[in-house]
């Protein structure tokens, strides 16, 4: 086990109340694993990325829970251990590779002074690695490229960019947060491919955080799926895409537009939208959109059960007699 | 069917978001922003201040009653170059007028000289640069450039070139102060025209068939309104400024009057003998162009939404 | 129903780049080059590209907020590129937008009452007293509460502003409405929201819509045609079924092959090499040559025409 979340609570303080951003979260990501998180804005996903690499900015802070990476509580260490394990053990790849890199630096600084940092390197030592990585990431002509400047660069080759400096100190954990959502579908797919390339090649974990339950199905192993940030649904992919079980899930994969869909009929909808973080219905987050709502859930929140690792959190299901999520 | 549905709910979450708290407007957000800074309020408090002493002090000289405790013009050389005392709390000058009452009427003076010349520019200004970042091309390039060269001329000189040109007068050096900080809000206002023309928000009022004089008065300046007011608060303790420089050179307000900067310039002399009948005056104009400072600075940042508390 | 609403003749939107010191042009972006389509009455016809294609160019041309360097533009039979500004503007009225992001495109100082009563007081459809009623009305077609005319853009979510940009475009009683990537700013609860919204609406005020989006999925529920644009140029129209059951261009192929599909088996993908070009130095011949997986020869020379290959089915490719 690489990485073990147990019970991550992370608050920010405003004036008007405390928002709880990521509410009583857990999970483990194995070596070579890709975990995805999908979540709508407001669901915490990008929040639980941010507190796991001790990078939430005030008034917010993790507030409780426990980060252990190779058994190590990251939640416990200062801003300069942090610093040590930052962009070397765990690095980042984040959505908008337009404002990522520095627009006055050249490229090859940019991914040499990762290096150095972290890597016992010469300049010359580091250089070689840089040219090197911007080969793996699929750059072409990487000697002549790694000379020039971000804004010479197209969206899709920055966020290869990203990914060669995210993975020159070889890490163990790969954070994506949405890095395909700003690039179109075509480059989209080239990018998922090199995280697959990548993470055979290296072994690394990735934790996918991202939107589109497209992306989810076609890069991910496992996934988590989050609503006001509370884990509502954990289950590996094939699981997760055929039998959803929480009806938050099961909602968004039928209001997806897919292309191998015929009918012309008006698409399922969610009805209303995410509560007011300050405001949260009573008992369910989701029982005020849910289309299954009993009068438990407007009472009382469920918890999460596990049955045969697929996790969810809903008062439909119960941990049964015989062991098996069934629909009461 | 399934329209209907998304309505009720979001109408009930529209009354359930009522219920617990009403939405606070714009304006209300920015005076608690505000109100937390300090430095704004004492700014703020100190304006205030001022224009209650300007409008009292011209009320009471409008209906002849006299309220200072000694008339500002009045000189009387027996008197001269008292050192402040009970009687004469800020001293006496060379011609034995009392300081005090001199100052306090020289704050009528001062605000009514920052308000119009502020007035003179922003008007002039804004209207420039609206035209400017509107129209853009050759019209942009002759209104701009016609501002680098003013802005290229050091600005107290400029204003006397004008003054020489309208001669002297505080009315005149109004005048002059208003027109050389035209390119200030010239520059301001196209910058912002620039970038408020780009959102899609103009663009739509294009597509409903609004005019461009429309477009610019009720969907673009009300936009940019607050970096204005802004700016015109800075600009009021400038002019401030410059009217007493203008007035230390001799070129402003006219004897007897009482004007601050006029009567720093004519204190200078007496540096070393009488020193308050420059610190006191010294003090007024430091005070009044701090206080516009301090509150222009917390406007700016009570604005900017980014800096607002949430 | 096969009614020609909108005709546009090879119509080309030329942006200057940069001028050298006589102020001639020396290097263009061609945004929009040459595109020819019809839009038929009743009818949504769906755009799609990556981002640069020219897509919301091209609407933004038909909405007069361009106007175009070239070609002709027939609406209703009449030709609107030969008319002058004045007489243009009245037909703004039939042609109206909606924007892609629901947080610019609503002017933050008016209320949402005053948003949705502007061009009807503008276009003077209606006597002042009658305004206030026709507003209510429109907020009640999308899905908003009559009470929310007083409230300020800020106070809504994404989803309510973007319902507001269409009360808005429905305003004028508009025959075209052009739709630039209405939903893919919106979460996915709240896009399945306004798709079903926008669908309603076509029906009840029998709009047409010219529905530009870089969403496959999007398009293909919503649309009737569906045209595909890569580098400002057309490369393929056909009736949406057929288009994603056939799709002949090269381009059109990959990029429905790059989309992710939940629950079918993981396919073999299509993954092309490099990136768009530049629309500003774009490759000689065929504008995808650098980066297709079936060119030969003739794409590097010339540049394809479009050619209907099958009734309704139009491709520019070499191959056909």
């Amino acid at each position: 086990m690489l990485l073990e979340v147990k019970n991550l609570r992370t608050e920010f303080k405003l004036k008007r109340g405390t928002v709880r951003a990521v509410d009583d979260v857990s999970f483990t990501i194995d070596k070579g694993e890709i975990l995805a998180i999908v979540g709508e804005s407001g669901s915490g996903k990008s929040v639980t990325s941010l507190s796991l690499m001790g990078l939430i900015q005030k008034p917010g802070g993790v507030a409780g829970g426990e980060i252990l990476f190779k058994s190590q509580d990251l939640s416990k260490l200062s801003q300069k251990e942090l610093q040590e394990i930052r962009g070397n053990k765990i690095s980042m790849i984040f959505q908008e590779p337009m404002t990522s890199l520095n627009p006055v630096w050249r490229i090859k600084d940019q991914i040499m002074e990762n290096i150095m940092t972290h890597m016992k390197m010469s300049k010359k030592e580091a250089l070689a690695r840089t040219v090197e990585m911007l080969d793996t990431v699929g750059i072409p002509s990487p000697a002549e490229r790694a000379n020039d400047y971000p804004h010479q660069m197209s969206g899709g080759m920055r966020q290869r960019v990203m990914t060669a400096m995210a993975l020159s100190c070889e890490p163990d954990l790969l954070i994506a947060d949405e890095p395909t959502t700003a690039l179109d579908v075509t480059i989209q797919a080239q990018i998922l491919e090199l995280l697959y390339q990548m993470r055979e090649k290296f072994n690394m974990a990735v934790l996918l955080i991202t939107h589109d339950l497209g992306v989810v199905y076609e890069a991910a192993d496992r996934v988590i799926v989050m609503y006001c940030g509370k884990i509502v649904e954990e289950a590996d992919v094939k699981t997760l895409f055929e039998q959803p079980q929480h009806p938050y899930t099961v909602g968004l994969l039928q209001s997806i537009p897919q292309i191998d869909n015929e009918s012309d009929e008006h698409l399922f909808m969610i009805k209303g939208m995410v509560p007011n973080p300050l405001h949260m219905p009573p008992g369910c987050s989701f029982s005020d959109r849910c289309d299954r709502c009993m009068e438990r859930c407007t009472k009382e929140m469920p918890e999460l059960q596990e049955i045969n690792g697929h996790k969810v959190r809903c008062f439909l299901y119960d941990k049964a007699e015989e062991g098996e999520l069934s629909a009461k | 069917m399934a329209k209907d549905n998304s309505a009720n709910s979001d109408e009930n979450l529209m009354q359930a978001a009522e219920y617990v708290e009403k939405p606070e407007s714009q304006l209300k957000e920015m005076w608690e922003t505000l109100r937390q800074n300090k430095a704004a309020v004492v700014g703020l408090v100190i304006i205030a201040l001022l224009a209650l002493i300007a409008i009292t002090v011209w009320i009471s000289e409008l209906i002849g009653i006299q309220i200072l405790p000694y008339d500002p013009n009045y000189s009387d050389m027996t008197k001269s170059f008292i050192w402040p005392n009970a009687e004469h709390w800020f001293g006496t000058d060379q011609l034995g007028r009392d300081l005090f009452s001199r100052i306090i009427d020289g704050t009528k003076i001062s605000l009514f000289v920052g308000v119009t010349a502020v007035a003179i520019s922003l008007s002039i200004g804004v209207l420039l640069g609206s035209i400017a970042g509107y129209r853009g091309g050759k019209t942009d390039a002759l209104i701009m450039r016609t501002m680098d060269v003013m802005l290229a001329i050091p600005s107290i000189l400029l204003a006397i070139a004008f003054m020489a040109a309208l001669g002297k007068g505080l009315d005149k050096a109004v005048i002059a102060i208003g027109l050389v900080s035209i390119p200030e809000y010239a520059r301001i206002v196209r910058g912002s025209i620039l970038s408020v023309k780009e959102n899609d928000y103009v663009q739509a009022a294009r597509v409903i068939g609004n005019g461009d004089s429309r477009i610019i008065f009720k969907h673009i300046l009300p936009n940019i309104i607050s970096l204005i007011v802004v700016r015109a608060t800075l600009g009021i303790s400038s002019a401030v400024l410059d009217t007493a420089a203008l007035g230390f050179l001799g070129l402003g307000v006219q004897p007897p009057f009482a004007e601050w900067g006029d009567m720093l310039g004519r204190a200078r002399g007496f540096i070393f003998t009488a020193p308050y009948t420059l610190i006191f005056p010294g003090i007024a104009i430091t005070i009044t162009v701090l206080a516009f400072n301090l509150f222009g600075d917390g406007l700016r940042d009570a604005l900017d939404p980014k800096s607002r508390i949430k | 129903m096969n009614e020609v609403l909108m005709k546009v003749q090879d119509l080309s939107k030329y942006f200057t780049i940069d001028t050298d010191w006589r102020g001639k042009p020396v290097s263009v972006l061609k945004a929009v080059d040459e595109v020819s389509l019809t839009i038929n009455k009743g009818e949504a016809f769906g755009l799609v590209g990556e981002s640069g294609c020219g897509k919301t160019t091209l609407g933004k041309i038909l909405v007069n907020l361009y106007s175009p360097t070239s070609g002709k533009i027939f609406f209703e039979g009449k030709e609107l590129s030969a008319l002058n500004k004045k007489q243009r503007r009245s037909y703004c009225k039939d042609i109206q937008m909606i924007f892609q992001d629901p947080y610019a495109s609503l002017n933050p100082r008016m209320t949402v009452g005053d948003i949705i009563a502007e061009p009807i007081i503008i276009n003077k459809l209606l006597p002042m007293s009658e305004v206030e009623e026709r507003v209510i009305f429109l907020l009640n077609c999308v899905g908003l509460a009559r009470h929310q005319r007083n409230r300020f853009p800020h106070e809504f979510s994404g989803g309510q502003r973007q319902r507001v940009g269409i009360a808005r475009a429905l305003a004028v009683e508009p025959k075209l409405i052009v739709c630039d990537e209405p939903v893919s700013a919106l979460d996915v609860s709240i896009q399945a929201q306004v798709l079903n919204l926008l669908d309603d609406l076509k029906e009840e005020f029998k709009l047409t819509y010219l529905f530009i989006a870089h969403g496959l999925g999007v398009v293909k529920h919503i649309s009737d045609r569906v045209g595909v644009m890569y580098l400002g140029k057309l490369v393929e129209i056909a009736p949406k079924k057929e288009l994603y059951a056939n799709p002949l261009n090269p381009y059109t192929q990959a990029l429905l092959s790059a989309i992710p599909v939940i629950n079918s088996e993981k396919k073999e993908r299509i993954i092309l090499k490099g990136d768009v070009p530049s629309p500003i130095n774009p490759p000689a011949g065929c504008r995808f040559s650098s980066r297709c997986f079936k060119e030969f020869e003739p794409c590097k020379l010339n540049t394809p025409k479009l050619k209907e290959v099958s009734p309704g089915h139009w491709v520019a490719c070499h191959l056909f």
